[in-house]
């Protein structure tokens, strides 16, 4: 199925990026190009196969419902963008 | 203070015994490195960071531990890390401007592993931005040079690390494999390298490219360099719910074990058109030394080896979407300026952080997740997935090993697969299908073509690492491909009569 800048724009909006309008077209067309190699996989029918999520199909690991990670607030916020009085801070949401 | 001018062609192996026998210190090791880096590394662009103050003063604490008595193996060796390992205090950039400015609050296991076994960390080696590549060229910081020929690419993702390497920039180094990034390079680089099973190793704190995929393994120059490694890096942690809760073996227990009697897999599939034909004439000679080791060559068939990388292309970017969808400005990592409202911070911040090709396989696997497509790319992707699995298991009951090239060509030149993503993606066509399965693979130097390293892959059974690495320390004790230096990693002073 051919994709064109409608749906480019689409999941670029949905990917939350901010696309360039000068390589919409290039972005267009590699995105399609990849999408013609993944179609290959129409030529086998997989009927009645699992899916494989996982390599060695290995069970969800649990631990005992104790803390163990200390709070470590500030040292994870010295590296934000913007933070003050323990909050991050990003531009106003709500009016 | 030492006067060997050979340190840098030592293996890790000889630099443990080395400081064991008191002939140079961790920190006469660690200042010979730096050195080197600081004379060559200009030219090949294998690391990001440099950690020369801190590498020195963890380097004067292992020589103090040492004559305590009581260290442990790897005290005051040194080597590098991925710059995708989170490393407490050091800059961990993933290759991306995203990450430029982040220096994380924690170590990933592996590091704390290599921390505890007393490594000293030379510094952080560059790699495709996300390890999403495999040429290095996506790199915000450049490409790395492939020091057999520096028009050429290294490989990737792990191109800094195998450069480093082969350039003698580090005796060892980290790197994780999501399609074949510890492999391919390795090849490319003439070094050695091996992605374990998926789970043997854990992913905390490596940066998340496609998780049901991506693997961390050691690089090195010998086989043997490679177990003393895996021995350090292999492992159940409870941080990381996808590790493998299974004993480690001692990876060095096995090396010496003869090959009398050894099957080995030989793919068709593997050997078809688009495999250079001096590649598979190395591979070719490769097989039959192995055989005059004692081992038998048995032809085999993995019939859905050519649905992997479109299978490939569609669970990596699908998992790579969701993964790279944290970063998002808000707690670290490239935030935009003056964003007009939290849209425009999430547009602007990421179309800025991001290179073309992260967008790319970010759009791509936003795509096969959207409504209405699921079923017929992820779902589709993973069914694939379990035939290719399947493949292999099937393999697997009449062989112990299967070998063939890992990569279809020598390294290429710089700008010629990198306008073309599809041509890109081809050149993982044999490293692939193992991430997919989850299986170990690896690859050896096993001779040259127009003065280019080939690799030998070695694809193992779940969990049987020590197999191939025997394999390969035995091809390694009768074959000298893996102790052959690029001519201009030589430095004036330094007189060298290959590695030992």
């Amino acid at each position: 199925m051919a994709i064109n800048y409608t749906d480019i724009e689409k999941l670029a909006e949905l990917a939350r990026i901010q696309l360039n309008d000068a390589t919409i077209a290039e972005t267009t067309q590699s995105i399609a190009d990849v999408l013609s190699l993944v179609n290959r996989l129409n030529a086998i029918d997989t009927k009645n196969i699992d899916p494989m999520a996982h390599p060695t199909d290995a069970i969800q690991c649990l631990r005992s419902d104790n803390v163990t990670e200390v709070n470590q607030r500030e040292a994870f916020q010295v590296i934000a963008p913007c933070a003050k009085n323990g909050l991050y801070l990003v531009p106003k949401v709500i009016d | 203070m030492t006067n060997d001018r050979t340190i840098h062609i030592k293996t890790i192996a000889s630099i443990i015994s080395g400081l064991n026998s008191r002939e140079f210190s961790s920190v006469e090791v660690t200042q010979y490195y730096l050195n080197r880096i600081q004379q060559l590394d200009g030219i090949y662009n294998c690391y990001i960071t440099v950690n020369e103050e801190f590498a020195l003063a963890q380097a004067k604490a292992s020589d103090k531990q040492r004559a305590s008595g009581n260290f442990p193996l790897f005290c005051g060796v040194p080597i590098a890390h991925k710059d995708i390992f989170c490393t407490k205090g050091i800059r961990t950039s993933c290759g991306s401007k995203m990450l430029d400015n982040f220096i994380p609050p924690y170590d990933a296991t592996v590091v704390e592993k290599f921390y505890h076994s007393g490594a000293v960390v030379l510094g952080k080696t560059n790699m495709d931005e996300f390890a999403m590549g495999s040429s290095n060229e996506t790199s915000f910081y450049g490409s790395v040079k492939n020091p057999w020929d520096t028009n050429t690419v290294p490989g990737g993702s792990s191109g800094g690390s195998a450069a480093a390497i082969a350039s003698h920039l580090t005796p060892g180094a980290t790197g994780t494999d999501t399609g074949g990034s510890i492999r391919q390079p390795a090849a490319l680089c003439g070094i050695t390298g091996l992605k374990p099973t998926y789970g043997r190793v854990s992913r905390w704190g490596m940066v998340a490219f496609a998780s049901s995929l991506d693997q961390a393994g050691p690089m090195a120059r010998t086989a043997e360099d490679c177990a003393l490694m895996l021995n350090v890096m292999a492992g159940f942690d409870p941080k990381d719910s996808t590790s493998i809760n299974k004993s480690v073996p001692d990876y060095t227990l096995d090396l010496s074990h003869t090959l009398e009697g050894l099957k080995i897999g030989v793919p068709k599939e593997y050997f078809q058109k688009g495999l250079n034909p001096e590649t598979e004439k190395a591979i070719l000679e490769a097989l039959s030394q192995l055989e005059k080791q004692g081992a038998s060559l048995v032809s085999i068939d993995l019939p859905h080896t050519n649905l992997a990388v479109p299978a490939y292309y569609v669970i990596a970017p699908a998992e790579a979407s969701a993964n790279l969808s944290r970063f998002d400005g808000v707690r670290y990592g490239h935030r935009c300026e003056n964003p007009i409202d939290l849209r425009d911070m999430y547009m602007r911040s990421r179309a800025e952080g991001f290179g073309d090709e992260v967008k790319r396989r970010i759009l791509v696997g936003t795509y096969c997740l959207s409504a209405g497509y699921y079923d017929a790319y992820y779902r589709k992707a993973q069914q694939v997935r379990r035939l290719i699995k399947q493949d292999f298991v099937s393999a697997f009951e009449s062989v112990d090993v299967i070998m063939g090239p890992t990569s279809p060509t020598p390294a290429f030149e710089f700008g010629s697969k990198s306008n073309d993503p599809i041509a890109m993606y081809l050149e993982d066509i044999f490293t692939i299908a193992t991430n997919l399965a989850g299986l170990p693979g690896m690859s050896v130097p096993c001779g040259f073509v127009d003065k280019k390293p080939v690799g030998l892959q070695i694809i193992g059974n779940y969990f049987e690492e020590a197999r191939m690495l025997n394999v390969a320390h035995q091809f390694q004790c009768v074959t000298g491909w893996h102790q052959q230096i690029p001519e201009g990693v030589k430095l004036s002073s330094e007189n060298e009569k290959g590695a030992n």
